[in-house]
């Protein structure tokens, strides 16, 4: 007979999240009543955060293999072959509703969670990036949420000891009750040691490691899959706290430890803590698994069985070792001071099975639970696809200040207020940091190897066309790691989306996936991790569905790498990928909401094969060293690209006046046309190596005419008024740092 | 020249310190734990940087009462060299063996930026390799950089010249006193510095102006 404590009504099982037809599931799957830890062991494996439940059947079509992926989604990370008998581990996951309800706790714990999945793989953390979503600048809320996520992000990041090299920051009024913080990390492991969370074998020791259990984070992961109220500051105590000193020690007992050769099967323990990392490990492994609660390590006193299973405590693990190779695994917890306790077993029944205080407390089917959940087949509607074209009325009458005014605003200012509070250099092996087209770090102890890591997803595009905007998010992530040299390997997903339930927002994520899919497959960059946050909503409003795509890329000799900075004076300016009559398409551009207050219109279409055209030949020139510099276009347009060349480099640019009839200068300099990039030659215009360049991006199909020259202390822009170096800098750095100090 | 880099609980910038060492000596620094009691007969004792013990208490605090650090402590007795970056260098302030205190950011923000730093005394064993009043770039990365004493031991540092480097052309980042980012003992064998010259000796790190105060203390090149 198990305890049933407190007896379970429609309200406690509806504070559970669990929905009637679920709990009738639950009836007919036990044949009884679930006693309340079994109700709470339930909430935590079939809420929407650890089941997939709505997702699942959408991100089964996702392309997730290639000739290089030996680990695709299903695992804690994804695992990517780089040559040489290495590979490397990397996931995005999103910490949304915790960052919320306390920014520095939610968005530490947030990278202390991506970094523990990267190291139960096997592979030591070499780089993290993260991109963040807040509400509008002037929302009441936005500057503290601002500081303390960035803070936590730093703060765990820093003390962990990972560089973090990329990121984005952007901020719209749809965030305002609901801010998105996704976490990246990337480490390095030997292909044939990557350790799995599929447990093997019967009767064998299961194992906790880390540090100690205790109340915080009780429900986090129920939490996290519904909707926020007016009750918002009540969840403050599902929010988990984080000890960047404990992971460090954990990653470097583990790696350790991982050399033993003691571990069998290893998972962290992230949502839903306890639970789901045992029943995941027995799950996979077709096994059951039999915890003793009494044995786990509590730094709490009189924790029930229900607290003690859905615990959130951060910094633990749990492991199937090798019984023989037990006191040696020991030995190494001990010498870094970590917990380490026997707290139960494998068994071949196939139940998960609790006991607390000699009472078993909880004793379900361990596959129902795990890998064959409730998987649903939401309705969802097509969402109407916006007119392509939209008609402005005149247009900003400077150019310059045009220019200025868009680099001084809250979307494209300068983020080295936020990243300067990252360490972007531990490690010792950053090659390019925040404020380029991607991160890039060396591969440690290879001698040319590089790897570029980009995030990206425009939700203003997504919002206008979920399809379009799911497939642009991909196309710049593999733009952004082209434009360094670097040939993109695979990505993650963090699809960011309000309430499923909805047919339009389970609409807006179905055609999502599709675009992210079909551009995933033109381009070969296969999705081998993610992640998925539902019910992004405040009192029924969603936030911009923003599916953030990051990508890795591999650089095989880093001497041959492109940054964005113009490197030299009296350099031909080319625009790869440039249409015949410029940039035309103003619809959901920043220039229209800047100075028009319009967010109407299509997004920029993506041809993914011209995409993949352009970027082919901007890579085969890079790696061939005629390129001194290379910029996407992306949020902004070209005039974007050209300034923040020329501040990288401290180098300033003559830009021809770009004649095309009847298109307006706006659409030129501002359009958001897919597919560009500006480049810079080692030589000078018009010379036998440019012309020759000129004459492979023809017979290519590629229209890559020269636009300017490099040299000087200002960007002259057609026939606008030449801007200086210093105007530039001024507006682009000055916004981020006054709007933080409230000035 | 035999170096030894000590590894405290939270140590992150230690791997940085023995791949630099490693690179320009061509010789793997012993890696010393803090529990180990004994510290090897070496020439040059580095105290690497991070976040040791987490940084609970204050910065540097724990791990300076750690039995290694006694060790240490008689070791610096004996003339050999210390250098302390970062968190060391706030392990070396705690420990006694450098004056003054290493506070909060004056911004109260972690700050990772490239600094300038002026030489201020180049004939030192960390320093012969540079010229006084040279002015080269530096990483740093740290949240309590803000050098702190009272203006007796202020006075007494600069009068004895035990000021290594300061911040240069405005690019204080944390609020330090006197623009001071690097101190000595009054022996001149111990030194702290805030910034990572470690991140700075190849050209793929953009530059390779850190490089010499190894290339002096390690005596690869002679002054």
């Amino acid at each position: 007979m198990i305890p049933n404590e407190p007896p379970l009504t429609p309200d406690l099982i509806d504070a559970h999240g669990i929905k009637p037809d679920e709990y009738q599931k639950i009836l007919d799957l036990i044949g009884r009543e679930p006693s309340f830890t079994e109700l709470g062991i339930f909430s935590a494996m079939w809420n929407e955060h650890c089941s997939y439940k709505s997702s699942k059947r959408w991100l089964k079509t996702l392309p997730t293999t290639g000739p290089r992926v030996i680990q695709g989604p299903g695992e804690n990370a994804g695992v990517v072959d780089i040559g040489d008998g290495q590979t490397v581990v990397f996931k995005m996951e999103s910490h949304n509703h915790p960052s919320y309800i306390e920014p520095y706790q939610g968005a530490a714990t947030g990278v202390g969670g991506i970094l523990r999945d990267i190291f139960t793989m096997g592979a030591r953390p070499i780089a993290a990036m993260n991109a963040l979503r807040f509400g509008a600048p002037e929302h009441e809320k936005t500057r503290h949420l601002v500081s303390g996520v960035v803070a936590g992000v730093g703060g765990y990041g820093n003390s962990f000891g990972v560089p973090t090299v990329g990121g984005e920051v952007e901020f719209d009024a749809r965030y305002n009750g609901n801010i998105l913080v996704n976490a990246f990390a990337a480490g390095l492991a030997d292909a044939d040691k990557i350790f799995y969370s599929e447990a093997k074998g019967v009767g064998l020791p299961v194992v906790y490691l880390g540090a100690k259990t205790g109340r915080d984070g009780v429900g986090g992961a129920t939490m996290a899959s519904a909707e926020f109220g007016d009750d918002i500051d009540q969840k403050r105590p599902t929010v988990q706290v984080g000890d960047p000193f404990t992971e460090k020690r954990l990653l470097d007992a583990c790696l350790e430890l991982m050399q033993t050769g003691a571990v069998i099967a290893i998972q962290d323990m992230g949502a839903a803590g306890l639970t789901c990392s045992a029943v995941e490990m027995g799950a996979k492994g077709n096994l059951g698994i039999e915890l003793d609660l009494d044995c786990v390590p509590v730094r709490e006193e009189n924790m029930s069985a229900y607290e003690m299973m859905l615990s959130e405590s951060q910094e633990r693990m749990l492991m199937v070792l090798h019984p023989e190779k037990e006191a040696e695994a020991r030995a190494v917890f001990e010498k870094w001071e970590l917990d380490f306790a026997t707290v139960g077993k494998t068994t071949d029944d196939l139940k998960f099975r609790v006991l607390w205080h000699g009472t078993e407390m909880a004793n379900l089917p361990i596959k129902e639970l795990g890998d064959e959940a409730p998987e649903y087949d939401r309705p969802w509607k097509v969402p109407a696809r916006p007119a392509y074209e939209i008609d402005l009325v005149g247009e900003h009458p400077d150019i310059a200040d045009a220019l200025l005014e868009m680099l001084g605003s809250p979307a494209l200012s300068s983020r080295r207020w936020v990243y300067e509070q990252y360490d972007t250099l531990i490690q010792g092996n950053s090659l390019q940091t925040p404020g380029g087209d991607a991160g890039v770090v060396r591969v440690d102890g290879h001698p040319t190897k590089a790897l570029a890591f980009s995030s990206d997803v425009t939700p203003r595009y997504c919002e206008a066309d979920p399809f379009e905007g799911g497939k642009q998010a991909v196309a710049e992530c593999w733009r952004n790691i082209t434009a360094t040299g670097a040939e993109p390997l695979a990505a993650t997903d963090n699809l960011n989306f309000g309430n499923p339930e909805k047919p339009e927002i389970m609409g807006q994520l179905v055609m999502a996936i599709k675009g992210i899919g079909e551009a995933c497959d033109a381009l070969d960059f296969p999705i081998v991790s993610g992640n998925v946050s539902l019910y992004n909503e405040t009192n029924g409003v969603g936030i911009l569905p923003t599916p953030t795509i990051a990508g890795v890329g591999l650089i095989p000799d880093y001497a041959r790498m492109a940054r964005t900075g113009f490197a030299a004076e009296g350099q031909p300016i080319l625009l790869a990928g440039a249409l015949p009559n410029w940039g035309t398409h103003l619809g959901q551009s920043l220039y229209a909401r800047q100075f028009f207050d319009r967010a109407d219109g299509a997004p920029p279409p993506v041809d993914l094969q011209f995409e993949q055209i352009v970027g082919d030949f901007v890579r085969s020139l890079i790696r061939e060293g005629s390129v001194s510099a290379c910029h996407d276009c992306s949020d902004g347009g070209l005039a974007i690209s050209l300034a923040e060349m020329a501040l990288a480099g401290n180098i300033g640019a003559t830009i021809n006046d770009l004649e095309s009839g009847a298109q307006s200068r706006a659409a030129r300099f501002f359009g958001e046309d897919q597919a560009r990039y500006v480049l810079t030659l080692n030589t000078t215009p018009g010379s036998a190596e440019h012309e020759a360049i000129a004459n492979r991006a023809h017979d290519l199909g590629i229209f890559m005419p020269l636009i300017g020259i490099t040299g000087g202390q200002s960007l002259k822009l057609g026939e606008a008024r030449a801007i200086s170096l210093s105007e530039l800098r001024q507006a682009h750095e000055g916004w981020f740092p006054h709007f933080m100090a409230a000035e | 020249m035999q170096c030894a880099v000590i590894a405290f609980p939270g140590s992150n910038r230690d791997r940085d310190m023995i791949a630099a060492v490693t690179k320009i000596s061509g010789k793997p620094p012993i890696v010393v734990w803090h529990k180990d009691s004994e510290l090897p007969s070496v020439d040059v004792v580095i105290v690497p940087g991070g976040f040791s013990y987490g940084d609970y208490l204050r910065s540097g605090a724990i791990a300076a009462r750690s039995p290694m650090m006694k060790e240490v402590a008689r070791a610096a007795e004996r003339g050999v060299s210390i250098l302390g970056v970062c968190n060391g260098f706030q392990i070396l302030t705690e420990a006694g063996l450098l004056p003054g205190t290493l506070m909060r950011n004056a911004s109260l923000k972690f700050v990772c930026k490239t600094i300038e730093l002026e030489v201020v005394n180049a004939s030192t064993r960390f320093t012969n390799l540079y010229r006084a009043g040279q002015v080269i770039r530096c990483p740093v990365a740290h949240h309590d950089g803000n050098y702190f004493a009272d203006d007796e031991t202020l006075a007494r540092i600069e009068n004895n010249e035990q000021v290594a480097f300061r911040y240069a052309n405005g690019t204080n980042p944390n609020g330090s006193l006197n623009d001071i980012a690097g101190i000595l003992n009054d022996r001149k064998n111990v030194l702290g510095m805030m910034p990572h010259p470690e991140n700075l000796i190849e050209p793929a790190h953009g530059g390779t102006d850190g490089r010499p105060l190894f290339e002096a203390l390690l005596e690869t090149v002679n002054a």
